[in-house]
């Protein structure tokens, strides 16, 4: 194998497994670090460096970190990484003079957001501190988008919404209530030097079947009945539910529903368990509130009786799944009534763009979805950028912000006559964190302590009151113990070649036994000759020059490493060496200054 | 060394041997040696080795003196014996042990000033006595312990840290254990596993006195420029006149080399030794040869390693002496104590 290039941020980003899962990059061993050192307020702003809203995100993030998370390989249970941002948010200090400031003198930029959903939000974080005039259109008479129209209260509270969202506004973003942008050629005309269109995916689909029209009364989409429970226009439905879906929606609509007198509600999946799309602690928090979750039932036609919705009839499916768990053939076998009072149809979502008219230069593709760059985020006409589900459909929070940090860049470069396809790229920095002989600047000894369960509000209290939060939040003894659990990914082993003496200190004392000396070879064979084998091919080998006495390489597979430190320790010659990695995240005020000092146009 | 202590996680996907135990239930406590000592890679060659020969840990005795290459039985086999006898003076204990219990695995670990110096009468007469069990001799040319002196191994000439050279010729352990008729003669070096691992194994299913040098750099006193026992000299001058891949009894899988260059030997638990030659015709069961090799290369400044002796035929200490097979702690006191009728009948013997 070629040696590995270390000087590409990108090698060292990979092995910080939640930060590289993460869409927005959030730099989590750093904050988790900050709040086992008690630094609450600074594991907060940390936080929100990347991911813009730490307190909402640490209730209500789809944690695409978390199943990546190295511990969950070293045992079962990745690192609560979700709640810990939670108890940045609970237990920080006022952070009113630590967020950005927008400057008095603007740069004379005006820019319309369409939405004031995370991705919005985001744009104006990200653009109100470069001096830039940003104008939010917001339909309902409320900020927060899905957040708040479709997350139930009891999952997020209206406070830490208002609080965080104020965060941005407060930067002096223009927000206008109430107003739905209703022609995007009306927008266009009113000369912003550009738009970003961040509405989401606001239409809930329909499921058409026999009965649907007649039944209309007692069945509901979704996420229009959330939003509606959400602004108080609805209080009530009947006592047997039935939510067809098995997303996270379906898991709101079927808590919801709990809470507004339900008494029988069952969630009713067409596929098996290992099909379903929504995360499995909401699955879990469902099931743990007396939800049924029916599989294998595939919705056949809506039942009346009187000219009032008695059930519905399904048909039951039986699958034949391969090896590799995929679905091969599908047959029926029978149908079966569930009777009910109320149905609620969360199948999913897509976007609405009825407001933009097909003759500006914008194309939508053949589901009606507008075509995206990539990378910037750019409609087909220039100066029109989109991001969150209005630019690739539902995902979720924290990949609209991602949508929202690039978006703005984009934006920045637009409105400066740039390039916006070519930006920075990733930087790092790494220091050495040894302290002492035998101190390292970081808690380097494994704590084999079990993931903390997050305490909850007891069944009987829960659904005595709608906006109840059912997450108590982690005591102080447990997020001192969970924060423990993190491995500190980010703190790298470092090799210099020329050092090495070979003596293999390094490779004997390792726990996990990622390091391994031989003679050097193809990869996959290489895989299988390592002191243990290197079976999980996503994780990379970190491959050195030959060394100086024999010529042998040092290879590390970096799957398991628990970053103890303890090869580095051993190392009589500091070959190895425990290296703080710090990604640098190009966001738009980076590439502001990067474009700043080019006062020579050069020739 | 280090201070905080190998923490028990280990790698989900770690081998088991045919006991179901991974390496690390071969580990020991801490090592307090400095870091990058050889002695810990040998240490780590006896887990490595144990392991797979799939020893219960509680089978093992380790045996030490003194030196920090005695402190090393710490660190492996936590759940076997262990006894830390006085400098120089562990093979009179491994013998009086082995005597008492002939059914367990001695491992027995020393120094070369514990074994060349204080321990030489000691070590020559459980040679003599092919007493069974394996001898590990951490050999770094110096008294690591007390600080670096020249041991009895340091080569003429080889320079101390601080520039004094060697007057003294050494004792080259293999040549002395040769002449005095050991049944196993091996080196090795700690930093080559690849050898060092199947002549461990071997020599623990070697029944008799089966003794391996390890060269051993000492990093603190003796890895410097003009030391002969340091990482790069012994390197640079390492000549394997043997490698041995070590086959336990269960595998009848034949070695994958060319039978032309493969020599077996038969173990007597059954297992088989391959030997792969490299170089010159190498005959290890030749004892006169093996000792006139030794001495050819030797003067020519090479470190021969591999298996330089073995002969399986010999009678070990029991035999010889038809010594109880089964441990005296398991005899019972009837047994044990025939009581003062057959003690006056064995006096009665002798008036
Ligand atoms: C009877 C006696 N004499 C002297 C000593 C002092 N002493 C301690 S360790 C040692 C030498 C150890 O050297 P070696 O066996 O080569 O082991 P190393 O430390 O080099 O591994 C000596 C002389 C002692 N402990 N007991
Ligand atoms: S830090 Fe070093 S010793 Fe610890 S697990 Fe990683 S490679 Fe192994
Ligand atoms: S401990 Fe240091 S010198 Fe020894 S093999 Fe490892 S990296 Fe090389
Ligand atoms: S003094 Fe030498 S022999 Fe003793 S532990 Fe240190 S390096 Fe090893």
């Amino acid at each position: 194998m070629q040696p590995t290039d270390i000087s590409n941020p990108q090698y060292f980003h990979k092995v910080v497994d939640c930060q590289w899962g993460c869409p927005a990059h959030t730099d989590v061993p750093g904050y988790i670090r900050l709040i086992a050192q008690g630094r609450y307020t600074d594991a907060y702003m940390l936080n929100r460096q990347a991911n813009v809203f730490p307190g909402i995100l640490g209730r209500v993030c789809d944690r695409p970190c978390e199943p990546v998370c190295r511990r969950a390989r070293v045992e079962k249970e990745p690192v609560a990484i979700c709640r810990l941002k939670r108890v940045a948010s609970d237990l920080r200090e006022d952070v009113a003079a630590l967020l950005p400031k927008a400057p008095r003198r603007k740069n004379g930029k005006r820019v319309a957001l369409i939405g004031a959903g995370p991705a919005s939000l985001t744009v104006a974080n990200d653009l109100l501190p470069m001096g830039y005039e940003v104008v939010i259109y917001e339909a309902l008479a409320v900020p927060g988008g899905l957040m708040r129209s479709n997350i139930p209260s009891f999952r997020l509270p209206a406070e830490v919404l208002d609080e965080e969202i104020g965060m941005i506004v407060g930067m002096g973003a223009d927000l206008r209530l109430g107003t739905p942008v209703k022609s995007m050629k009306a927008l266009l005309a009113e000369g912003y030097d550009a738009v970003f269109v961040g509405s989401g995916a606001p239409k809930g689909k329909n499921l058409k079947l026999p009965g649907r029209d007649e039944a209309a009364a007692n069945i509901h989409i979704g996420i229009a009945w959330l939003e509606s429970v959400a602004f108080g226009h609805v209080e009530r439905i009947g006592e047997r539910v039935l939510i067809i879906g098995v997303g996270n929606t379906a898991m709101d609509c079927c808590r919801t529903s709990l809470r507004l007198g339900a008494k029988n509600v069952k969630v009713m999946a067409r596929k098996p368990r290992e099909f379903f799309k929504a995360s499995a602690w909401e699955l879990q928090d469902a099931e743990e509130e007396t939800v049924e979750i029916v599989v294998n039932h595939s919705p056949k036609s809506f039942v009346m009786e009187k000219g009032r919705l008695t059930g519905m009839i399904f048909e039951k499916m039986e699958y034949e799944i391969d090896a590799r768990g995929r679905i091969t053939a599908e047959k029926i076998a029978g149908e079966e009534f569930f009777p009910c009072d109320d149905v609620v149809l969360a199948i999913g979502q897509e976007n609405a763009f009825p407001w933009v008219e097909r003759d500006l230069g914008i194309e939508f593709d053949k589901w009606d979805v507008p075509v995206v760059d990539q990378v910037t985020y750019q409609g087909t006409r220039p100066g029109v950028f989109f991001g969150g589900d209005s630019a690739f459909g539902p995902k979720n929070i924290i990949w609209a912000v991602e949508h929202g940090h690039q978006a703005a860049i984009s934006i920045h470069k637009y409105c400066h006559g740039e390039d916006i396809a070519r930006r920075m790229p990733y930087g790092m920095n790494l220091a050495t964190s040894k302290m002492g002989m035998h101190e390292w600047s970081y808690s380097n000894a494994y704590d084999p302590v079990e993931r903390r369960v997050m305490p909850h509000v007891s069944l009987k209290e829960r659904f005595k009151k709608l906006n109840l939060e059912v997450e108590l939040g982690f005591t102080a003894e447990q997020f001192t113990r969970e924060v423990e659990r993190c491995l500190n990914c980010d703190i790298q082993t470092v090799f210099t070649a020329k050092l090495c003496i070979e003596c293999d200190a390094c490779v004997d004392i390792c726990p996990t036994r990622c390091l391994t000396i031989t003679t050097n070879g193809p990869e996959d064979e290489l895989r299988q000759r390592l002191s243990a084998p290197a079976n999980n091919l996503s994780q990379d080998l970190y491959v050195s020059t030959g060394l100086p006495q024999t010529g042998r390489v040092m290879v590390k597979d970096e799957d398991l490493c628990v970053h103890c430190s303890l090869c580095a320790e051993r190392c009589p010659t500091g070959a190895w060496d425990m290296q703080k990695f710090t990604l640098k995240v190009p966001y738009a005020a980076d590439e502001a200054a990067e474009s700043v000092p080019q006062t020579r146009t050069g020739t | 060394m280090s201070f905080i202590a190998k923490p028990k996680v280990s790698h989900p996907g770690l081998p088991r041997n045919a006991l179901g135990l991974t390496l690390r239930d071969y580990e020991g406590g801490m090592s307090t040696l400095c870091a990058g000592c050889g002695h810990d890679s040998i240490t780590a060659a006896l887990v490595q080795a144990a392991f797979e020969l799939s020893i219960p840990p509680h089978r093992m005795a380790k045996l030490s003196g003194i030196g920090c290459s005695s402190k090393t039985p710490a660190y492996f086999a936590s759940a076997s014996h262990g006894f830390n006898s006085v400098h120089g003076r562990m093979a009179s204990v491994a013998t009086g042990a082995n005597a008492a219990n002939g059914q367990l695995h001695y491992i027995g670990v020393s120094g070369d000033g514990d074994t060349l110096s204080i321990g030489l009468g000691q070590f020559c007469h459980a040679v003599r006595r092919n007493l069974n069990m394996l001898y590990v001799l951490e050999n770094n040319g110096v008294y690591g312990l007390t600080k670096g002196q020249f041991s009895a191994s340091a080569d003429v000439g080889s320079k101390a840290k601080k520039g004094e050279v060697n007057q003294q010729p050494p004792i080259d352990p293999c040549q002395l254990a040769l002449s005095i008729g050991c049944t196993f003669v091996a080196r090795s070096f700690s930093g080559d596993k690849d050898q060092l691992v199947p002549l461990l194994k071997a020599g623990l299913s070697h029944r008799g006195f089966a003794m391996v040098d390890v060269i051993s750099p000492c990093v603190t006193f003796n890895d410097h420029e003009g030391s002969t026992k340091s990482y790069d000299f012994t390197r640079k001058h390492f000549h394997a006149a043997i490698y041995a891949d070590y086959v336990p009894p269960a595998t009848e899988i034949r070695s994958r080399q060319a039978a032309g260059s493969v020599r077996e030997v038969t173990m007597h638990d059954g297992s088989r030794l391959l030997l792969h030659k490299v170089g010159a015709d190498y005959d290890p069961s030749d004892r006169v040869a093996a000792f006139e090799y030794l001495s050819r290369r030797q003067s020519e400044g090479q470190v021969v390693t591999g298996l330089l002796f073995i002969d399986e035929g010999k009678p070990d200490m029991h035999e010889v002496q038809n010594l109880a097979t089964e441990p005296l702690n398991t005899m019972g006191y009837a047994n044990l104590n025939p009581g003062q009728k057959a003690l006056d009948a064995i006096q009665a013997r002798f008036r």
